[in-house]
């Protein structure tokens, strides 16, 4: 009873942060399953999300700065897409990868840019910044927010792909792009579909994410996407559950690794882990096997 | 209905295709015969425009539908069943049908009746997924897949390729079906036997260019192509 009273802030964050870390490896995850790129720039995209809150708040209530927040991802998202990633679709996946870090980069910079390199104040968002007690912990309204909210997301996305058409013409064109124009879908819709629930999804991530800290600086994004990353791959890139799953996993592990006193080793161990996942079993949980798309 | 005039088409820095002209009437089926490489393939793939020809004109109907996006194509009532039927795998029996008729909204429980009452097979195994299927039976998904847009032309590519004779044989005459039920069939096939007896007009077609054209019944018995194709 004292380890869990001991360690219940510790779970409570883990679950909390997993949910976070779910919502940003969606993106990767669904980006993959449909294009084979990873999308380095999906991390710089969320944190652009967080800053878009940062200055929105300033002059806008609420009820509008989150919907404006929302949109301007998803825009940008499917911008990168368009701008970066169409043109190469044809291109040798390297090609694509190294436009992925390149957006990445410029994303960070032209934050830098409009940011002077300061960090800017994240907002309290009411409701789920309101401090709540848990038996021995106190935490946040966000840590039990998250993973309710990302649970319904989720069940909400495998129900569009599992169940409408939009969603067999993604699973059709995860299969065979050529295929599936030849029956009628228009591909690039499929593409820029995914990018855009994969963009809202990581701008729905960054508010609840943020609000545990108390700064945006322009390389924010880059340790959760990085984490997230590691969480898709875990799962099995390409698979919605195995993100969901490798996420949680991460978030947990983390935060119990800090609780035991390692704080300093908690990143190490995520990046350890991907190392060993990749050698034992690169496919990863749920990942299709290891047929490459021709 | 089908018109190709001075087809050229370019494919991995080769000309595949070197300025061929064909009709296919309506209601009929021609049939495209060659060995491997002659560039059948490629004619069909720039058809529904899945590559682009270098010059000449496709006209479907009277329309001119070169290098339209293959959507477009397909929505104008072309379909093509690919070489290696290319089902979905991942999707069940009936999601492949449905996805078929993608670009309809009407309603399609006739049309399931229909391909159900043509592949009794694929009604019992509506719930599988495509790749658990035999080949047999994913060539006759393809082929029922096509059928779900309601084309009026549907183009095949080798439907025979790697089944055994007696499947073949159930291909060849749900095909002559199809087309007793008014659908036009552009059909290609290195069999050449079953190709020539189904079909009522055939192009013989060698590196790019057609050497030959003729009833299905004249080429079967022309000497040329009885040594080239037939193996006898």
């Amino acid at each position: 009873m004292d380890f869990i009273n001991k360690n219940l802030p510790y779970l409570l964050a883990g679950i909390s942060v997993g949910g976070q870390y779910a919502l940003i490896a969606i993106g990767y995850t669904m980006v993959y399953g449909i294009l084979r790129l990873i999308n380095f720039a999906h991390g710089d995209i969320f944190m652009v999300a967080a800053l878009v809150t940062v200055y929105a708040t300033t002059t806008m209530p609420l009820y509008v700065s989150i919907p404006l927040t929302l949109i301007v991802t998803v825009v940008l998202g499917l911008a990168v897409e368009r701008v970066a990633y169409k043109p190469l679709r044809n291109a040798p996946r390297m090609s694509v990868m190294i436009s992925a870090i390149g957006v990445s980069y410029l994303l960070q910079n032209l934050a830098l840019y409009v940011t002077g390199g300061l960090a800017q104040t994240y907002p309290a968002i009411p409701f789920i910044s309101d401090t709540i007690q848990i038996g021995s912990a106190t935490t946040k309204m966000v840590t039990v927010v998250t993973p309710i909210l990302t649970i319904i997301l989720v069940f909400a996305l495998m129900q569009l792909i599992n169940h409408t058409k939009i969603g067999m013409g993604m699973r059709a064109a995860a299969n065979d792009f050529e295929t599936s124009r030849l029956m009628g879908i228009k591909v690039d819709n499929v593409i820029s579909m995914t990018f855009l629930i994969g963009s809202l999804l990581a701008a729905i991530g960054s508010v609840l994410y943020f609000t545990n800290y108390a700064s945006v600086v322009p390389t924010s994004g880059a340790m959760p996407g990085l984490k997230a990353f590691v969480a898709a791959v875990f799962g099995g890139i390409g698979s919605i559950p195995g993100a969901v799953i490798g996420a949680f996993i991460i978030g947990i592990c983390e935060n119990i690794i800090k609780g035991l006193g390692w704080t300093t080793f908690s990143d190490a161990f995520t990046f350890a882990l991907l190392i060993v996942i990749l050698i034992v079993k690169p496919t990863g949980l749920f990942g299709e096997g290891a047929t490459d798309k021709v | 209905m089908l018109k190709v005039k001075d087809l050229k088409v370019n494919y991995g820095g080769i000309e595949a295709v070197k300025g061929i002209s064909f009709e296919v009437p309506e209601k009929s089926i021609v049939t495209l015969i060659g060995a491997n490489g002659a560039g059948k393939s490629t004619t069909l793939r720039s058809i529904v425009s899945l590559v682009k020809p270098a010059s000449g004109t496709i006209e479907f109907m009277g329309e001119n539908i070169t290098g339209k996006d293959t959507n477009e194509i397909v929505a104008k009532g072309i379909t093509l069943v690919p070489e290696g039927r290319k089902i979905f795998p991942d999707l069940t029996v009936l999601e492949n049908l449905k996805i078929g008729a993608y670009m309809r909204k009407d309603n399609l429980t006739d049309d399931l009746n229909w391909v159900y009452d043509l592949f009794p097979r694929l009604k019992e195994r509506h719930w599988q997924p495509g790749g658990t299927l035999s080949g047999g039976e994913q060539q006759m998904l393809a082929v029922a897949r096509a059928l779900m847009s309601r084309p009026k032309l549907i183009m095949m590519d080798e439907p025979s390729l790697g089944l055994a004779p007696l499947i073949v044989k159930g291909i060849f005459d749900i095909i002559k079906e199809i087309n007793r039920q008014g659908v036009t069939i552009l059909l290609i096939e290195q069999n050449a036997n079953m190709a020539l007896r189904t079909a009522d007009v055939g192009y013989v077609m060698e590196t790019g260019s057609i050497t030959m054209t003729g009833t299905g019944a004249e080429l079967l018995v022309n000497e040329q192509v009885r040594a080239a194709y037939l193996g006898k």
